[in-house]
């Protein structure tokens, strides 16, 4: 066993964990701490198949911005936080089902794909170009169309909460 | 390779022979490497670290006219250890109802925040953990990991004041990464490269002499993410008792305690790597050990003026230090950010004299355009006297003025 191997499965073994602790521990504080811990894992695999670039924005945007934001939301609802009643609803075992099959199918279909027996090899220089996926980014033959359809729905997201969070001053002049 | 000139290759080309010859594969003298290096890097910075909390509290007693620790040693130089000492035999107290998980991984995960931005720093021309290409955005993101580990001290302790200052601490933090993000791009920028290595390397000419006001924005928020006074909020005593670590004693306490001289040591480190040039300087490059030495007088040059500037302002209130960022700091990074990237494309691009005068002469405007807003404003906000002057020392015999005492 390699040492990449190694750690991909301790990386695993800690993702599917943490993932499965954030659905079925009873402090909602306790969930929104697994989560971190899952995209953090997800960054450390990342950095395992040598994506640096993706491994630094999933702890930049996910732990640094998006974990914080739930935490926050997480203590200031303190009444959610010692939720007592049943972890389920009636539908769970038609869920079970669905995502069972669901993954029994996809592992069954990606067992025949050649891709997954082949060991990756290491990158060479040229590859550790981000100014690459900066010039994909606004080529218009590439993904300059959705980037900028993105950047439009964030902009809506902005002024829609503005707009929401926005106080009319009516009693000042 | 000399081992004079150059230490630590030579080190590790000498033990990569050895364990070799020993008939060990080369895939585990790698990992054995690594791994050795990663504990040297950690534990010196870690010891280094004690004789930093000693300098601080020296050069404070200076700043405030006492003497600072006298006692062990010669000039109390081992004060830090003596303290280090007590606090190892102190007793852990976990307050009643607290989370233990939370709070106990608290203080080791704000220490390896900090010590995981050393992993990218050039220290000189050969010696650097690795020299990933977004060591920039790697820097950024380790900052938020700091910020998880306030908000697991916060939570873990159920404490009030704790959760309060983890809250405030998060703000404060949060807020200052928005122009210290928008004005990391102009180094970014003027190199064309994320990477640590390249931004150092393109450095001939220091950035602080191209971006002067980037620079500024970048150093005041580098002292705001410290947490250190004039921004010192996140431990306002006055308000606050002790913010998030109110509930930590012995060991634990002293990670945090470790983390936040550590932190103020690294932002000047990585200060004089990004806006002071790095290792270079004069026969830097062809002799490494020099670049090193460079470094640390550059970044002792840097941590001296915010120690000055820790020990002699008082601290900000809160709606003043929110005010300063998001109604000064930010539109000025936005705004500098743009007239540089606009500057830089239209000069010739390289090392010439149109270059650097333009850019200079950019921020110059930027500075007095600035400071002219900054003072307008200062005049405009109402400042509530709350009692008028009271004369100290009055010559002639005069009837006193009735003192208006406060409550």
């Amino acid at each position: 066993m390699s040492p990449q191997q190694f750690f991909f499965i301790i990386t695993a073994v800690v993702i599917l964990v943490s993932a499965l602790m954030t659905v079925i521990t009873r402090k909602m504080m306790h969930s929104a701490l697994w989560f971190v811990l899952a995209l953090l894992g997800v960054a450390v695999i990342f950095a395992l198949l040598e994506a640096s670039f993706f491994a630094v924005v999933q702890v930049l945007v996910y732990v640094g911005a998006i974990a914080i934001l739930i935490i926050f939301s997480v203590m200031l609802t303190r009444k959610a936080m010692e939720d007592t009643g049943s972890q389920v609803n009636k539908t769970w075992v038609i869920s079970l089902l669905i995502v069972n099959l669901t993954a029994i199918g996809g592992f069954l279909a990606f067992r025949s794909w050649e891709v997954l027996g082949t060991f990756p090899t290491a990158l060479m220089a040229e590859h550790y170009d981000i100014g690459e996926l900066g010039m994909a980014l606004i080529d218009p033959e590439r993904f300059a169309l959705p980037f900028e359809v993105t950047s439009i729905l964030l902009l809506a997201a902005l002024v829609g909460a503005i707009y929401i969070a926005f106080q009319r001053k009516e009693g000042k002049k | 390779m000399s081992f004079i000139a150059d230490p630590i290759p030579f080190i590790i080309t000498w033990l990569t022979r050895t364990m070799t010859s020993w008939g060990w594969p080369s895939e585990i003298v790698t990992v054995i490497l690594y791994v050795l290096g990663a504990l040297l890097l950690t534990v010196g910075a870690m010891v280094f670290t004690t004789m930093l909390i000693w300098a601080e509290r020296k050069i404070g007693g200076r700043f405030q006219d006492r003497p600072g620790p006298n006692r062990v040693g010669p000039w109390g130089i081992f004060q830090t250890i003596a303290d280090m000492l007590k606090i190892f035999t102190k007793e852990f107290i976990t307050p009643v109802g607290a989370d233990k998980v939370p709070y106990n991984l608290a203080p080791v995960l704000a220490v390896a925040a900090v010590l995981c931005v050393w992993a990218v720093l050039p220290f000189s021309k050969t010696v650097f953990g690795s020299n990933i290409g977004v060591g920039l955005l790697f820097l950024i993101a380790v900052g938020g990991l700091g910020e998880v580990a306030i908000i697991l001290a916060g939570f873990g302790s159920n404490n009030k004041y704790a959760l309060l200052g983890a809250f405030r601490a998060v703000a404060q933090l949060l807020s200052y990464e928005v122009p210290m993000v928008i004005v990391l791009l102009i180094p970014v920028m003027l190199t064309g490269s994320m990477g640590m290595n390249d931004i150092v390397a393109a450095q001939k000419i220091p950035f602080i002499v191209l971006a002067p006001v980037a620079g500024m924005i970048f150093f005041t928020s580098l002292i705001a993410e410290n947490g250190r006074a004039p921004f010192d909020l996140i431990e306002a005593d006055s308000e606050l008792v002790a913010g998030y670590n109110i509930e930590y004693s012995g060991l634990k306490f002293g990670f945090f305690f470790v983390a936040d001289f550590l932190h103020a040591f690294t932002s000047a480190l990585i200060f004089a790597t990004l806006f002071l040039g790095g290792w270079q300087g004069p026969g830097a490059t062809n002799i490494p050990i020099l670049g090193f030495i460079y470094l640390l007088i550059k970044t002792a040059l840097v941590y001296f003026v915010m120690l000055a500037l820790r020990f002699s302002l008082p601290r900000f209130r809160i709606d003043q230090m929110m005010n300063l960022n998001w109604k000064f700091l930010t539109p000025l990074a936005l705004f500098t950010f743009m007239t540089t990237a606009v500057v830089n494309k239209v000069l010739p691009a390289g090392e010439n004299l149109l270059r650097i005068g333009g850019l200079l002469a950019v921020n110059v405007v930027l500075w007095l355009i600035a400071n002219w807003a900054m003072s307008s404003y200062m005049v405009r906000i109402p400042r509530p006297v709350v009692s008028g002057p009271r004369p100290v020392a009055v010559g002639e015999k005069k009837q006193a003025p009735k003192e208006e005492v406060a409550s």
